[in-house]
């Protein structure tokens, strides 16, 4: 079967409907999935075959394979390695890589992308709900597949985004994307990848400047202390409300618990089946998370992670991986040094924390993560950690290391061939390949510069 | 390193002539004056490094020398004096300084929200010296910046260029002779598009694209009416007649005035195609030259219209999407706009964004096809160019003045960054010595927490006092929606 899709908790919970449906026209299979309201259904596998010959492959997780082929069928890496090592099958396309590097496609774990088209216009804006608690809230449901977004990040090499909901204590849930799909539920790579909790902190809101401080510290941090009461509770109800109903799914004499969407969206969090992305910036707000994670027994992830080097050792021991979204950020105090932030990943990787490099961006400059990464290595993370930073170390920290963030046989074909250094800014991408079908590396912005270059 | 006081100058005589000039008009309203500027003394040997010149090429295993603020010599096996500090740059990159056309750094205010023509507002009085983010731009190679007041107004008020030199006092800051300039604004900005409107409370006038072009055609025909009547007391006055009462002064319309008499240069902030059309044919209705179009966005899809009026155009890389009238900006923009001959730079109007030109430049080779030199153009000398300045800087040549950074790779790559910066010849960023006092700056920082005041409460201190935010670092928000300080 192609591109099995994870089975959730959530979705058993209510009695999952599984369909394994036959696209009679291309003759391949097809399976669909209902998880919440959005049907995830994998697009028809498609049957062009492509051997790339010639080529600099940078596997990522092995060698660098200097003159190597690779195959791609069935919208999968089928073979990599040195051209002798490798024969086309009959009837592939021939795609001569000579002087080309061939990347797995580049993998943004901290993004709003599908979710917002213009940021000034709130008609355009599905990030955020209204309300504190909103765990059923996912972030696939409105994903916009035709957003001009998508097709202007993919054609720098990005092929993955988590996309995740913003706002309130609990944001919602946030999906794996391929930015491939004419609807969210062909894009879905995990549907409901992870929950995103805004970790309640002293300093006000998410956004920095968002909401003044309250003029009385003692009341913020009050209410701060409140807030995780709160998200205490819920989740606390959350694992009384799983345990509830398989009770009394074992045993039908019992009397039947109530249904509450609100506490069925958090059951596999609670469980520690998915992970839970607690967004904290400061020392203490990352430690906070850390220390609530390990009491409530869920898995952890930390997004956006400024000071995450100050708690590294505790980091590291409970392996608690972190998605740095301020590289490019400015430093947050007056006295840090001015490199703070574009050190912060050499120093976690130096300290053996798990880590990525993400945007953090709402979805127009989710094309800048490679310069993200290439900032991080111009202050002391070595080039091929870069690399992977943006590769596949989002894809282990979201679990999809399996199907993608690396070139090995089995795993997704979502590829990216290059003239140059991926990261670079210079570097021109001639072919890209997501789930194994070429895309036209044509968006919104190549259209406008058609239309416009040759006018006299 | 020994500090003198000197006037400098690209040349005595324009030199004299430009202090005049700036004499003449802070004279009126006790501005600034920039002839004090203090300028290294001495000699700086950089050796054996790859130059950058912009203006002449790429220059390998090449010497520059530095003496008394200016370029003195570039070239192989460059002697110096006993007294020169050597710097050994092998395996190292010269570039001339990064000018940034578009900033708000140092400005402790950018817009002056309460009217749509406030051209007697000057940026230059409300200069910060002390703002980090200086230092930070420094460190990313950046010598020099245009100062412009915020996009909330048609005419917003007076720009000011200056050169980082960070930690001295304000004066030094001002760039010698560089000409004075405007701020214009169209748009969703001026009109107030994404302000909510208070009930109850009458909205500003202009709130239409019409509004906009009839504020600024209102105003200059107030302007050249202005003209009028101190050209005619002065043709009076000349011909001997007596008792002349002469025009009552007008501040907001004096810079008008300047502009119509092409003594002071148009920065105009516009994103669509139509509005800067609009903006072109007012300018040639009265007379006058617009210098630089900001961000112009759509400013791709009326290149040619551009180049005739002989604008410049100073953009973002590709920033998008944020608001309606960004929807249709497209990367390619400064490749279409230098290929129909305008002269383009790209600018940060963040100070975030100021610390990485050179990436943004860089982009540029992937979205168009610039080459190295063309990218390098954008953020030396074109912008130069667009302030009037690029007789001093923006490319490194023999007698332009020695405002330059050295970078440990090629700066057009991401795995670049910076060693040193120099403005006038004095170092204003050393990344090695940022580093080795660090340790100092570490123990002072834990000798401060000790004290009591500010030790926590749980320890014996005083209850902490929340403090004041530092105003906020300008993002592109500033044209999302007009600059930070009505809106964060």
């Amino acid at each position: 079967m192609i591109n099995q899709k994870h089975f959730t908790a959530a979705t058993k919970l209510r009695g999952l409907l599984l369909l394994a449906a036959l696209l009679p026209s291309l003759a391949s299979v097809a399976e669909a999935q209902q998880t919440g309201s959005v049907t995830v259904r994998t697009m028809s596998t498609p049957t062009s075959i492509f051997v790339i010959r010639n080529a600099r492959i940078v596997t990522v997780s092995g060698a660098d394979i200097d003159n190597g082929t690779l195959i791609i069928r069935n919208g999968r890496v089928e073979a990599v390695g040195a051209a002798e090592s490798v024969s086309a099958p009959a009837g592939a396309q021939e795609i001569d890589a000579r002087g080309l590097s061939v990347y797995p496609g580049m993998i943004d774990a901290a993004t709003n992308l599908g979710l917002l088209e213009i940021g000034a216009v709130a008609a355009t804006v599905d990030t955020t709900e209204v309300g504190d608690m909103n765990p059923h809230a996912q972030a696939l449901v409105a994903v916009n597949p035709h957003n001009a977004s998508v097709d202007v990040t993919r054609v720098v090499g990005v092929t993955n985004v988590v996309t995740m909901p913003l706002g309130g204590v609990i944001s919602g849930q946030a999906a794996i994307i391929n930015l491939n799909g004419t609807t969210p539920g062909e894009m879905a790579v995990t549907p409901s990848a992870a929950l995103v909790i805004d970790f309640p902190r002293a300093a006000g809101g998410a956004g920095f400047f968002s909401q003044p401080q309250p003029p009385n510290l003692t009341e913020t941090i009050q209410t701060r202390d409140r807030q995780i009461e709160r998200l205490r509770n819920m989740l606390r109800d959350a694992e009384a409300y799983g345990r509830a109903h398989d009770a009394y799914r074992n045993d039908s004499r019992l009397p039947r618990p109530d249904v509450n969407t609100t506490l069925a969206a958090l059951v596999p969090f609670v469980r520690g089946e998915r992970p839970v992305m607690f967004r904290a910036e400061r020392e203490r707000d990352i430690r906070a998370a850390v220390r609530f994670a390990d009491e409530m027994k869920i898995k952890p992830i930390i997004i956006g992670g400024n000071e995450a080097s100050q708690a590294a050792p505790l980091l590291k021991e409970r392996d608690v991986p972190v998605i740095l979204t301020g590289i490019l950020d400015l430093p947050p105090r007056e006295d840090d040094y001015y490199d703070v932030l574009y050190e912060n990943a050499a120093k976690l990787q130096r300290a053996g924390v798990r880590f990525c490099i993400s945007t953090g961006d709402t979805g127009a400059q989710v094309r800048d993560l490679p310069f993200h990464a290439g900032m991080a290595a111009a202050f002391g993370l070595p080039r091929a950690e870069a690399l992977k930073a943006v590769t596949l170390y989002p894809a282990q920290i979201m679990n999809v290391s399996d199907r993608l963030g690396s070139i090995e046989p089995g795993k997704t074909a979502n590829l990216v061939i290059t003239d140059g250094d991926l990261l670079e800014a210079r570097t021109n991408v001639r072919y890209l390949f997501i789930e194994g079908r070429q895309i036209p590396l044509v968006s919104r912005h190549t259209e406008l510069y058609d239309q416009f270059k040759d006018r006299k | 390193m020994m500090v003198l006081m000197v006037a400098i100058g690209a040349g005595g005589v324009e030199t004299a002539a430009q202090n005049q000039r700036s004499g003449a008009q802070s004279g009126v309203r006790g501005g600034v004056s920039s002839n004090q500027q203090r300028v290294a003394a001495g000699e700086t040997l950089i050796r054996n490094a790859t130059v950058l010149t912009v203006s002449r090429g790429t220059l390998p295993n090449t010497d520059v020398l530095l003496r008394d603020g200016k370029i003195a010599a570039v070239g192989q096996n460059l002697k110096a004096g006993d007294a020169a500090r050597v710097i050994d740059a092998t395996g190292k990159f010269v570039m001339p300084g990064i000018v940034d056309a578009h900033s708000h750094s140092m400005m402790d205010a950018v817009n002056e929200l309460t009217l749509s023509v406030t051209s007697m507002a000057r940026i230059q009085d409300v200069l910060n010296p002390t703002d980090v983010d200086l230092y930070r731009a420094l460190a990313g190679g950046v010598t020099a910046l245009n100062l412009l007041h915020g996009s909330g107004n048609a005419i917003g008020g007076q720009n000011t260029v200056v050169k980082i030199k960070y930690g001295r006092p304000v004066a030094e800051f001002i760039f010698p002779g560089a000409p004075p300039g405007i701020k214009f604004a169209l748009g969703e900005n001026p009109k107030r598009s994404n302000v909510t409107v208070v009930p109850g409370r009458p909205r500003r006038y202009p709130a239409t694209r019409m509004g906009v072009a009839e504020v600024i055609r209102d105003a200059f025909t107030r302007a050249r009416d202005y003209q009028r009547g101190w050209d005619e007391h002065r043709a009076a006055a000349k011909r001997g007649d007596k008792n002349l009462i002469p025009p009552r002064r007008d501040l907001q319309l004096e810079p008008l005035v300047e502009i119509l008499e092409g003594k002071r240069l148009v920065h105009a902030h516009c994103y669509r195609a139509d509005e800067i059309l609009m903006l072109l044919s007012v300018a040639d209705e009265f007379g006058f030259k617009i210098k630089t179009l900001q961000h112009v966005l759509e400013g791709y899809k009326v290149a040619k219209e551009i180049a005739r009026h002989g604008a410049g155009a100073s953009l973002f890389a590709d920033n998008w999407a944020y608001k309606v009238e960004a929807y249709d900006a497209i990367p390619y923009a400064a490749a279409i706009l230098m290929r129909a001959g305008v002269n383009v730079s790209l600018n940060s109007d963040s100070d975030e964004r100021a610390r990485r030109l050179n990436i943004e430049a860089a982009k540029m080779m992937k979205y168009g096809g610039l080459s190295e030199e063309e990218a390098l153009k954008l953020i030396t000398i074109n912008p130069a160019m667009q302030l009037g300045v690029e007789a001093r800087v923006g490319s490194i040549e023999v007698g332009k003045d020695a405002d330059l950074a050295i970078w440990n790779g090629h700066p057009l790559s991401v795995y670049s960054r910076v060693d040193a910066t120099f403005v006038d010849g004095e170092v204003f960023f050393d990344r090695e010595q940022d580093i080795t006092r660090r340790p100092t700056l570490e123990r002072e920082r834990q000798q401060l927490e000790q004290l009591e005041a500010n030790r926590p409460p749980p320890q014996g201190g005083a209850p902490p006092s929340v403090p004041r935010e530092r105003r906020p670092a300008y993002g592109h928000d500033d044209d999302v929606w007009d600059g930070g300080d009505d809106h964060r």
